[in-house]
């Protein structure tokens, strides 16, 4: 029952809003706070988890840090809600959290009916389904009458049941609500196949099979059946503050374009490149038209990194999930990460 | 006008806002006015709200292609259908496992209630100990328990336990074989109908009987004959169709016969062992509000324990049992929205899946609250209506 009363609480802060609330504005609602309020996963190894000492750590939580970087100059001045796939729109829409930097998929229905707005795609994801090796599966086109491990509430189910009726295919789906569930679930045997995005399929499949089970005995099916663009997630209706995040967004991609990481950026600072000198304040006007510090990209890539540093430190090369650029490397080296010019 | 003198004479003359009467209309008008403005605050300002943030609102939605599966429905639904037909099937699928839940529950409480009584030192405090144990750990971790010990000490499809040569039980559930659609099943059912009525008018007849004359009637063999037979009567006169649908392993599962789900399993066995704990109680603290005369006198009369227990303590036990039964009738129904923990597609399920793909929170929300509303007011009508029945006549 407790999703239902989460539900009903964000029923009530959406009744109880009052005219006053809504006029102060989200980024100043922060900002008077003093705290940014990030949606995050509830636990997932790469992306978004509690490490041993407490801290949250990740790739969605260093957008986060460097959203609250730009905000106040500081990385740590972040609260972070974990929410499950259906507690996360509510969350967002009754202002129970500032914006969703959790693996949220941008389609049109949630960019306009549920009163989202997105900033840039942070990941470039897509569905896929990972099996059991022994039971011989080579492709998603030899799974009918398969029964398939399913978190509620998302594109995922939604990608499922298309994927399965465009291949004239029947399915048994097993859908429960904690994601831990699902996983203990499709581990003991319950479902012949775990599906969710692929990057999720990766970690899931390093981090969670109980022993004696090991990560080579399930297999990752080569379709990928939906697209799956990640992107942060806000109420409609502040534009500063989407400006903001999209922002954010870019500077992380656009320092890793210029070479510019957190160790060198203070010598950076001397650099004689007209568009690094712009980038990181030192010839000023681009703060100000953002309405933030003038050193906003200094304090993103002096606490934070650069997004290559983010990628590669939390789900990259770097980590124990290993997943490789691919579509997410930058635009120069064959990938679709491209942000426009700061200037 | 004889009220009017009758009222001068009895009360003195006073000033309205000094006058009770008065007054106390005043101030209920007055509470009932605000009551509704707040109402209508609350109304107009969410919708004024959602407006601003640019949330649809509106049941629209219902009509829509839902495009997500359900794993365990009772009526045809595929991810073509509707939104509404989901919300449906979730519904069904809730009132299914309430009304198998009240009917086991009750009939195994009512045994452990009675063990807990019985003289026997070793039956009476297992009884004891499976009340105390189910009752008094929280529900959700039997849900859990039982949950992860059907799916994980049960093997996986192929290598599923096979019973009697055409019972299959994995961890993909019970399956097993069922007979395949017929248009004699219809009328099998009206006959079972008939069946059902005609043993009320039998047990009727009977009691009229023994009543008037004293002789015994065998009531329940009959009502069991008539309830089973009249359908048998039906199909053998239809050519006795036996043609079967049988569960058979094609690829990953079975295929054919029909299946009892572990997530079904699970919820029900969690809801009927942990509510019947707290019927055992109701149940004995019934039979115990009796005078210790009853007993004794049906004792006296020569009854054996079982008779005495089903016509002379039980009866009047009823009326202590049935209210608190119908809270624990309530609770089974509403508990059973533990459900989502462990993947059973209950209505709060189907509707949780809706508000995530169409965002519309509150709407599907007063759906979930109307549909519990409902169904709880019926039973709560059905049992008021049975307390009233079985009430003491004074005569």
């Amino acid at each position: 029952m407790n999703k239902l009363s989460t539900a009903l609480v964000a029923a009530l802060a959406v009744f109880s809003m009052s005219e006053m609330a809504w006029a102060g504005k989200d980024l100043d609602a922060i900002k008077t706070r003093g705290q940014l309020v990030c949606g995050v996963m509830e636990g997932t190894a790469g992306f978004a988890r509690l490490d041993n000492r407490g801290k949250w750590v990740g790739f969605n939580v260093d957008l986060c840090r460097a959203i609250s970087a730009v905000i106040f100059g500081d990385s740590e001045k972040v609260k972070y809600v974990p929410l499950t796939t259906q507690q996360r729109f509510t969350a967002v829409q009754s202002g129970e959290v500032d914006l969703l930097t959790r693996n949220v998929t941008w389609t049109l229905t949630r960019d306009t009916v549920l009163g989202l707005d997105f900033g840039a795609v942070f990941y470039y994801d897509g569905q896929g389904l990972m099996v059991n090796k022994k039971l011989g599966v080579k492709s998603a086109k030899e799974l009918e009458g398969a029964t398939v491990c399913v978190a509620p509430g998302t594109t995922t189910e939604l990608n499922l049941a298309d994927y399965f009726r465009a291949n004239k295919m029947t399915f048994k789906p097993v859908v429960i609500e904690k994601v831990d569930e699902v996983r203990a679930a499709f581990f003991s045997g319950r479902c012949d196949v775990y599906t969710n995005d692929s990057t999720s399929l990766y970690a899931t499949r390093a981090a969670n099979p109980p022993p004696p089970l090991t990560p080579d005995d399930f297999v990752i099916l080569p379709e990928i059946i939906s697209k799956e663009p990640l992107a942060p997630a806000f109420r409609q209706g502040d534009n500063q503050f989407g400006d903001i995040v999209r922002w954010t967004q870019y500077a992380m991609i656009e320092t890793e374009e210029y070479g510019i990481t957190s160790e060198n950026v203070d010598e950076m600072l001397k650099s004689d490149n007209p568009s690094i000198k712009r980038i990181l304040g030192v010839s000023p006007g681009m703060g100000k038209s953002l309405g933030v510090d003038e050193k906003w990209v200094y304090n993103i890539v002096k606490q934070v990194g650069n997004y290559g540093e983010s990628f590669e430190r939390n789900i990259g090369m770097g980590s124990p999930l290993k997943i490789a650029r691919g579509l997410n490397a930058l635009w120069k080296n064959g990938g679709a990460q491209y942000a426009p010019p700061i200037r | 006008m004889a009220v009017e003198t009758l009222d001068s004479t009895t009360r003195p003359k006073v000033a309205p806002w000094n006058d009770p009467v008065v007054r106390g209309w005043v101030f209920q008008i007055v509470i009932v006015g605000l009551v509704g403005l707040l109402a209508w605050f609350l109304v107009t300002n969410t919708l004024e709200n959602l407006a601003r943030q640019k949330i649809a609102s509106g049941y629209d939605y219902l009509s829509r292609e839902a495009g997500f599966e359900i794993g365990d429905s009772m009526i045809p639904y595929s991810p073509a259908s509707t939104y509404a037909r989901a919300i449906l099937v979730g519904m069904l699928n809730t009132l299914k496992v309430a009304v198998l839940g009240i009917v086991l529950s009750t009939i195994l409480g009512t045994l452990i209630g009675i063990g807990r009584l019985s003289p026997n030192w070793l039956l009476s405090k297992i009884c004891e100990w499976y009340v105390e144990a189910f009752r008094n750990v929280p529900l959700l971790l039997w849900l859990f328990l039982f949950y992860k010990l059907i799916s994980e000490a049960f093997p996986g499809p192929r290598q599923a336990i096979s019973l009697l040569g055409s019972l299959f039980l994995s961890n993909r559930g019970l399956y097993f074989p069922v007979p395949l659609a017929d248009p004699i099943h219809h009328w099998m059912a009206v006959g079972l109908l008939v069946g059902v009525v005609a043993a009320f008018v039998v047990k009727r007849w009977a009691k009229r009987r023994q009543e008037a004359t004293g002789l015994p009637f065998p009531t329940i063999r009959a009502a069991i004959a008539l309830v089973i037979g009249v359908p048998l009567v039906v199909w053998l006169l239809g050519g006795a169709p036996h043609h079967m649908s049988w569960p058979e392993l094609k690829g990953f599962n079975f295929q054919g016969g029909t299946v009892i789900q572990p997530e079904f399993t699970a919820l029900l066995v969690g809801l009927v062992i942990y509510t019947s704990a707290f019927i055992a109680e109701i149940v004995r603290s019934g039979i115990l509000a009796l005078n210790k005369g009853q007993s004794e006198a049906a004792m006296a009369l020569g009854l054996s324990r079982a008779q005495s227990m089903r016509l002379v303590l039980l009866p009047q036990a009823m009326r202590v049992i049935v209210p608190p039964m119908t809270s624990q009738y309530l609770n089974i129904t509403k508990n059973s929205s533990l459900a989502i923990a462990i993947g059973y597609p209950d209505l709060v399920a189907a509707v949780n899946v809706t508000i995530n793909q169409t965002g519309q929170a509150i709407e599907n929300i007063l759906i979930i609250m109307a549909a519990f509303l409902t169904v709880s007011l019926g039973i709560s009508a059905f049992m008021n209506w049975y307390n009233k029945r079985i009430a003491l006549r004074e005569r």
